[in-house]
């Protein structure tokens, strides 16, 4: 990938609030270590989401900071990957001290599961698909606006 | 007196003026046929321009392309070919780079892998650049999917042989574009083709020589021993195969790179003795650049790239400095982030360094400053470097890798429409073009002219002379056209329908 800020920031926010939300869908009903009604972990999944999604925008820019030590100004596809670890831990670290908002109680297997599956399906997706959607995506260094 | 002009040729009055009204073209005797768009150059510019244009619902009788190449890729695969890149080799190209696919997906990566079997190349793909080198595809896979494309669209039926002679602005709006078909095709030595919009795709106006080389093909008439890498050129590595000999390479480029991993290779393969000095005008030692911001990789006289640009360059951060700044401060960056380099790849290090430990490869610092011949029937290469030393180098060939692109008027039909058409050059001397690359000065009623590829470099867009850089023109000129309803637009929908048509093989 070769995103410019605006790009990193704008495909966070689609790639989450599309792929993000639907691989979260399809994921919960066969989460391991939840327990209650299958809406109490859709809610708790969906607020997981967010604030993934809240923290990935301050992610992006220590992202966009490391990358203006490339020349080429290019983001690899692995690190992509990679950077699920770092932001999954920090995440975990938040939930597991109770400091996401309405969230409690979440097992780990539950967390990364749900984080791994969502993870890999939208770095696929900003990997190949989301090129035939929008021809003009990597064009524009992620711009979707 | 009888006008002695065979039949439908240019009258001097059409040669003359600037602006052509129908009568005139008619009273010269050309015939005249309307098209409402014709691209001229018919080579990879004007293939991914249609390929765009059908992809968002043109008809291909909208369409025509003017050129005298059977195929689209066919000076692409010329050039390629005697500068060293058979068609098994890997080019100098990203993944996702691939002029017979407008989405870039799947990418030649994932192309090859699944044809050839191979996880390598998907681990490759996935941990590039850092744990290896840059995916490239083979030359040969990007001629088998062009050929695909091309029968998709039905390029065949749009292509028009012949020699494009000029492009005039019409009286009223649009233009004329004069085409001189191959003898005999037609009966007039011209015709002309009524359009409301230009495409010009001409390629690099030409291929220039080192002045002190050019100077000694002329003197000496030699045209054996001094060679150009973009010519035939294929006897040298014959003679250094048959017999031990002392070849200068001159160049710091892809091309550069290419020929010594020839000579190289042929050393391995068939025992050649060859002693290759490589002469580098500018020697670069390690890393360069205005700060650690900024600072490209280089060593043992080569600035390493992946690229011909920095990889952001072509859609990303640099796209968008380069589009921001104002004429000066885009000279500026592209002082810093152009210039000539080479990828950094793992088996041509190994082989220079092995050259350089061997003893038979020599990098140097040096400016040639003439060139002359031995008695013996060599060549002589007198050189002085930086630190003020003076060299002679004699050697049995010279073979010119540095690739100098002769000037926008050196091309017929660029000159043309300067001289007649209102185009201007920018600071770097080519087209001036606005954003949607329409040559600016050159709009007629509601007729545009646009322009793509080398011919339009040192604007907005740094990275036009590449795949990606002719379909990022391609894609904007088709939103330009869309925008004056001469085609449909490339929303999601249209784009994921034509995509799924694209990856099973349907016509578009």
């Amino acid at each position: 990938m070769i995103p410019t800020l605006a790009g990193r920031l704008q495909t966070r926010v689609l790639v989450l609030a599309t792929v993000g939300v639907l691989l979260t869908a399809v994921i919960v009903p066969v989460l391991p270590g939840t327990a209650g009604p299958l809406s109490g972990t859709y809610r708790t999944a969906y607020l997981i989401l967010l604030a993934v999604a809240v923290a990935g925008l301050g992610w992006e820019l220590l992202y966009h900071l490391l990358m203006q030590f490339r020349w080429d100004k290019d983001w690899p596809t692995l690190f992509g990957l990679v950077t699920v670890v770092p932001e999954g831990l920090l995440m975990w670290f938040l939930l597991d001290a109770g400091l996401v908002p309405r969230v409690h109680g979440v097992a780990l297997s539950t967390y990364a599961t749900m984080l791994g599956f969502v993870w890999i399906g939208q770095w696929l997706f900003v990997n190949g698909p989301i090129r035939v959607v929008l021809v003009q995506w990597r064009l524009r260094g992620g711009r979707v606006l | 007196m009888p006008d002695a002009r065979p039949l439908g040729d240019l009258s001097p009055e059409l040669l003359g003026s600037s602006v052509w009204p129908d009568r005139a073209v008619l009273e010269a005797g050309i015939p005249v046929y309307d098209v409402p768009l014709v691209s001229v150059g018919g080579g990879l510019g004007s293939f991914t321009l249609v390929d765009a244009l059908r992809i968002q619902g043109a008809p291909a009788s909208s369409l025509r392309v003017l050129s005298n190449l059977d195929t689209p890729w066919q000076t692409w695969a010329y050039l390629s070919r005697v500068s060293q890149l058979p068609p098994r080799e890997r080019i100098r190209s990203d993944a996702g780079a691939r002029p017979d696919n407008i989405w870039g997906f799947p990418s030649y990566a994932l192309h090859e892998a699944w044809r050839d079997r191979s996880p390598r190349l998907l681990f490759q793909v996935l941990t590039e650049p850092v744990l290896t080198d840059f995916f490239s595809p083979r030359a040969e896979t990007v001629f088998a999917t062009l050929e695909r494309e091309a029968a998709r669209i039905s390029y065949a039926a749009m292509l028009a042989k012949g020699q494009v002679r000029m492009v005039r602005r019409r009286a009223g709006d649009g233009y004329f574009t004069i085409l001189t078909p191959p003898a005999g095709a037609t009966p007039t030595k011209r015709i002309a083709i009524r359009s409301r919009f230009v495409h010009l795709a001409v390629g690099y106006p030409g291929l220039r020589f080192l002045p002190d080389l050019q100077e000694f093909r002329e003197t000496h008439n030699d045209y054996h021993r001094v060679v150009n890498a973009y010519e035939p050129h294929e006897h040298v590595y014959e003679f250094l195969k048959s017999r031990p000999g002392v070849v200068v390479v001159r160049g710091a480029g892809i091309v550069a790179s290419r020929v010594l991993h020839r000579l190289m290779d042929d050393r391995e393969r068939y025992g050649s003795q060859t002693q290759i000095v490589h002469m580098f005008r500018t020697f670069v030692s390690g890393a360069h650049g205005p700060g650690p911001w900024m600072r490209r990789r280089g060593g043992d006289g080569w600035a390493y790239q992946a690229f011909t640009l920095p990889k952001s360059a072509f859609g990303g951060q640099l796209k968008a400095r380069i589009r921001r700044a104002d004429g000066a401060g885009r000279a500026e960056l592209m002082k810093v982030i152009g210039g000539t380099t080479t990828p950094r790849l793992r088996p041509w290090q190994a082989q220079m360094r092995a050259g350089r430990e061997g003893g038979w490869y020599h990098p140097v610092q040096a400016v040639v400053d003439r060139v002359e011949p031995t008695p013996d029937g060599r060549l002589a290469s007198l050189t002085s470097s930086d630190d003020g030393t003076r060299a002679r180098h004699v050697s049995d060939f010279v073979i010119d890798c540095t690739g100098l692109e002769a000037g926008v008027p050196e091309h017929r039909v660029l000159a043309d429409l300067l001289e007649h058409g209102g185009a201007r050059r920018n600071g770097a001397g080519r087209l001036m073009v606005g954003e949607n690359f329409a040559v600016t000065g050159t709009e007629n009623g509601d007729g545009v002219l646009y322009a793509s590829g080398a011919a339009t470099a040192g604007n907005h867009f740094p990275a036009v002379d590449s795949f990606l850089g002719l379909q990022t023109a391609a894609l904007d000129i088709a939103a330009d056209l869309a925008g004056r309803g001469f085609c449909a637009r490339l929303g999601p929908l249209r784009s994921t329908g034509q995509w799924l048509r694209w990856a099973s093989g349907r016509p578009v």
